[in-house]
């Protein structure tokens, strides 16, 4: 029973932290058709100047903490709102170009994470009480694991807001839906863009701080694997939907802690498996539009 | 004669590199209503998201008096160019409220003017457009082009898939826009375009083949099966407010 | 009745025999380019190292049949090379067979592993299935990460020369494998060559052209893809095979999304969509890895200050700085911009961009490109 419980909750925490890195690549695609494969590098180097703020003002307390995710969230949003401007934005229109301007970003940008910080990982130590656990009906649920559910429900509780009551956030909207409708309306699409990827590079580094936390250590590679799981949810949740990104994290998550629990450490595995089912079933995912 | 609100000089389009519109010149008056006629697939709708450059284009397009064939569709648009597209392209998820204030830009719209022309409208502003019927949708779609200053507003088949009753309270709504601003109005339906057209510029081959008074070229019977593949409505010629049978 | 052949049809095939029979005899002279090959031609280790080149040319043909030809944009390719390599390997070490018939076992491998993860992926286009060729790369880098008793984890597998022939093995005959990936690559040139002028690959490029067009005519746009798709990947494991016979042994490195992008480096270096253009970004990525790989290791980097020697120390940096130059300004890569300058000076139209490729969302009315 407390396995169950551990399960679960893991999962949900896990998922929390996919949909923490997969919202922003799901409003980015949803409106602007890119897939942003240096997303994974915006979370990697909030990561590390979080950590070194934290290091600053010393690993174990809250208010560091606390700071190294605000740091982490501006750094991810100022990454990707130059990302946006210098290489995006010029190639307007270009898709695939777009995509490959990405990963050319992400491969030049971890091999200079190496090459400033080393290619070993480096150990982190947050407020004590994440190493601790919490128990629940029987089970010893570590707390970084609240930490992300909790980070996750507010960010979501955020772009919802932002996206339903501001101008902003309904031109996003109507432009997830109908681009070109809405420049026909007199709006230049392309602030928007901007904007999208800052809120984006923010979520990637709010859940790359938390991520580091999680995996106890910080290296170029953080975001990459990360990453991958972050195009896995989008694509199960339907592209562009952020509802449908929330619901794919968690269920992709719970999967997988299952699988890693019960099957045999086959988690990666049967993620994968999920993308072919849900692929086969139903191509435009859980919440997408039926292209 | 008022300088045309609209001139379109050796208009040249195309789609993913197929050509669509040859070489079109017109010019559309600063008041009434001027239809754009012509056979399915001629280039009627790809005039029109040419001139808002929507789809690649080259030649030259006036807009009282100042070339907008360089600039890009938001700032074609906010220049004072009102869209009603093909299919309406409302947006589903946003609601009656939000589709409108999206298209919105100025200090003081319409809304007075926009709201007694669709009380229907009125009543139903938080209600998802996605929900509304094809008639609903497009009061909408019109709507949206109403609230603004506009100088000319690009009407793309406003009745296509619509209920005779819906039809009727749809070119009612343009008839009463047209007197505040200039459209140019594509349109299949010719009971339509008799009703509300004054000019007539129409297609064929991607070219312009034949512009005039519209009634006149739908009274010639054979004018018009030659210029659009069919013949006119045979009810008498009516131009008015009266709604048709 | 025989059509008299032109000559000027005739200089590309005679310009490409005779590079190979250059390329055959390099082992037997000695020619030395320093600054870009560390040995004489005719020394190991310039042999190994072009023969690397040659394989990842032959990667890159393969992957440009498909994203070229097909247009059809995969971030998962490096597992069929994988599956080529490690096929090979565990046929060799597992199952103990002699060395035709594990190449035999690691390319059918290759091959049904490529049907079964096409035919799912080809449920979604553009970047999504992008996406889904990416998650199946990546599961199967997990795979040969997990089963460690296999594939030998992450420290990789050796190869097993238990089988194969002497004459392919050891240092003394590096020649002999230099002989061997200039042949892989030949055979992949020619079946590549084949696709694209046959009938497939004319329907592959229609298919790319236009969708609805082709399945409006009553063809069957998805498996053309799909067989083009299986060609490339089988090309792939072909080249993975060169590459564990070549390096003595396979890291989990060949299966990942890593090398993907690698290949998609090469490609877009060189030129998406010329055959020529594949094979030369193909051999230039090498060496420049290799170059810059020393030259990141030279004293002379060591005393520069932190500001440059960090980028200039990280190959792959300055190698993704380039691709991402490449891709802005000259999106034709190598190959695109010759053949744009070529057929400039001959007065014929140019259409240099890589807008042509399989994308879910290209509208028809994509608005213009106008810098307001």
């Amino acid at each position: 029973m407390s396995m169950l419980v551990l399960t679960l909750i893991t999962g949900v925490g896990l998922g929390a932290l996919y949909f923490l890195v997969a919202s922003g690549l799901s409003l980015i695609y949803g409106l602007m058709h890119v897939l942003n494969f240096a997303h994974g590098a915006f979370l990697t180097l909030s990561a590390f100047v979080g950590w070194a703020v934290a290091q600053q003002l010393g690993t174990a307390s809250w208010g560091s903490f606390l700071l190294s995710i605000l740091v982490g969230a501006l750094v991810g949003a100022a990454f990707a709102t130059l990302t946006e401007l210098v290489l995006i934005r010029p190639l307007y229109e270009r898709h695939i170009e777009q995509v490959l301007v990405t990963v050319g970003l992400s491969f030049a940008a971890v091999a200079l994470f190496e090459g400033i910080w080393g290619t070993d990982p480096i150990n982190i130590a947050g407020p004590p009480w994440l190493k601790q656990t919490t128990e629940v009906l029987g089970a010893r649920i570590p707390n970084t694991y609240w930490v992300l559910m909790i980070a996750a429900a507010l960010v979501l509780a955020a772009l919802v807001l932002f996206l339903q009551k501001t101008r902003y956030g309904m031109v996003i909207r109507a432009g997830v839906e109908n681009r070109s409708m809405v420049t026909a309306l007199g709006i230049d699409v392309r602030k928007s863009f901007t904007l999208v990827f800052a809120i984006g590079g923010a979520a990637a580094g709010i859940g790359g701080v938390l991520a580091m936390h999680y995996t106890t250590f910080v290296s170029a590679h953080l975001g990459s694997t990360l990453l991958i799981f972050a195009f896995i949810v989008t694509v199960i949740g339907g592209l562009g939907s952020l509802t449908g990104a929330a619901i794919a994290s968690v269920l992709v998550a719970v999967l997988q802690q299952f699988a890693n629990s019960y099957l045999g450490g086959t988690g990666d595995f049967i993620v994968v498996i999920l993308l072919a089912v849900v692929l086969l079933v139903r191509p435009s995912g859980i919440l997408g539009r039926k292209a | 004669m008022s300088t045309p609100v609209l001139e379109v000089r050796g208009l040249r389009c195309s789609i993913a590199g197929q050509q669509v519109v040859e070489d079109v010149t017109f010019s559309v008056p600063a008041t009434g209503i001027t239809a754009v006629l012509g056979r399915n697939g001629v280039g009627k709708t790809s005039t029109l998201r040419g001139i808002l450059g929507l789809i690649h284009r080259r030649g030259e397009v006036t807009l009282a008096g100042e070339r907008i064939d360089g600039l890009a569709t938001h700032r074609i648009v906010q220049r004072g160019v009102g869209y009603v597209p093909e299919d309406r392209e409302v947006f589903a998820k946003l609601t009656v409220a939000e589709n409108l204030a999206l298209a919105e830009r100025q200090r003081n719209p319409r809304r007075d003017f926009v709201d007694a022309l669709f009380p229907d409208l009125v009543q139903r502003r938080a209600q998802m457009a996605g929900t509304l019927s094809g008639g609903q949708q497009q009061m909408v779609s019109v709507a949206r082009a109403l609230l603004n200053d506009n100088r000319l507003l690009l009407v793309d088949e406003p009745t296509k898939g619509l209920a005779p009753k819906i039809v009727t309270e749809v070119t009612d709504a343009l008839l009463e826009a047209s007197k505040i601003v200039p459209i140019l109005l594509v349109e299949q339906n010719l009971e339509v375009v008799r009703r509300l057209a004054d000019g007539a510029i129409v297609i064929g081959g991607g070219r312009v083949v034949h512009t005039g008074v519209a009634r006149e070229i739908l009274d010639d019977d054979d004018l018009t099966r030659r210029l659009l593949g069919v013949h006119a409505e045979t009810a008498p010629a009516r131009r008015g407010e009266e709604g048709s049978a | 009745m025989m059509r008299p052949a032109r000559i000027s049809s005739l200089i590309p095939a005679l310009v490409g025999a005779a590079l190979i029979v250059l390329m055959a005899v390099l082992p037997l002279l000695n020619i030395s380019i320093p600054g870009v090959l560390p040995t004489p031609t005719y020394m190991p280790g310039t042999l190994a190292l072009l023969s690397l080149c040659m394989v990842f040319a032959a990667l890159a043909l393969s992957y440009n049949l498909l994203l070229g030809s097909a247009g059809m944009l995969s971030f998962g390719h490096a597992l069929y090379f994988g599956a080529g390599a490690y096929g090979l390997g565990i046929a060799l070490d597992r199952f103990g067979v002699p060395l035709w018939p594990g190449i035999f076992i690691a390319l059918i491998g290759g091959m049904v592993i490529a049907f079964a993860t096409g035919a799912v992926a080809m449920r979604v286009s553009g970047i999504p299935f992008a996406m889904v060729t990416l998650a199946f790369a990546q599961a199967g880098s997990v795979l040969v990460r997990r089963n460690s008793e296999i594939t030998g984890g992450e420290e990789g597998l050796s190869l097993n020369t238990e089988h194969v022939p002497d004459f392919l093995v050891g240092v003394i005959n590096t020649r002999n494998l230099y002989w061997f990936a200039l042949a892989v690559l030949v055979i992949v040139y020619l079946v590549v060559l084949w696709v694209d002028t046959s009938r497939l690959g004319h329907l592959a490029r229609a298919t790319r052209e236009n969708e609805q067009r082709v399945r409006v005519l009553g063809l069957r746009p998805y498996r053309a893809k799909l067989i083009v798709f299986v060609i490339a990947a089988v090309l792939a494991s072909l080249a993975g095979v060169a590459y564990m016979l070549l390096q003595s042994g396979t890291v989990p490195r060949a299966v990942s999304a890593d090398l993907t992008i690698t290949i998609l480096v090469m490609v877009v270096l060189g030129g998406v969509g010329f055959r020529w253009g594949a094979i030369v970004g193909g051999v230039l990525y090498t060496l420049l890895d290799q170059r810059l790989t020393v030259v990141a290791g030279s004293d002379v980097v060591a005393g520069l200050p932190d500001v440059l020697r960090i980028p200039l120390s990280e190959p792959l940096f300055l190698l993704g700085v380039l691709f991402i130059l490449v891709v802005m300004f000259l999106p034709g890569g190598i190959a695109g911009t010759i053949d744009a300058w070529w057929r400039r000076r001959k007065g014929e139209k140019v259409r240099l961009s890589l807008r042509s490729i399989d994308d879910a969302d290209a509208d028809a009315d994509a608005p213009v490109e106008v810098r307001a």
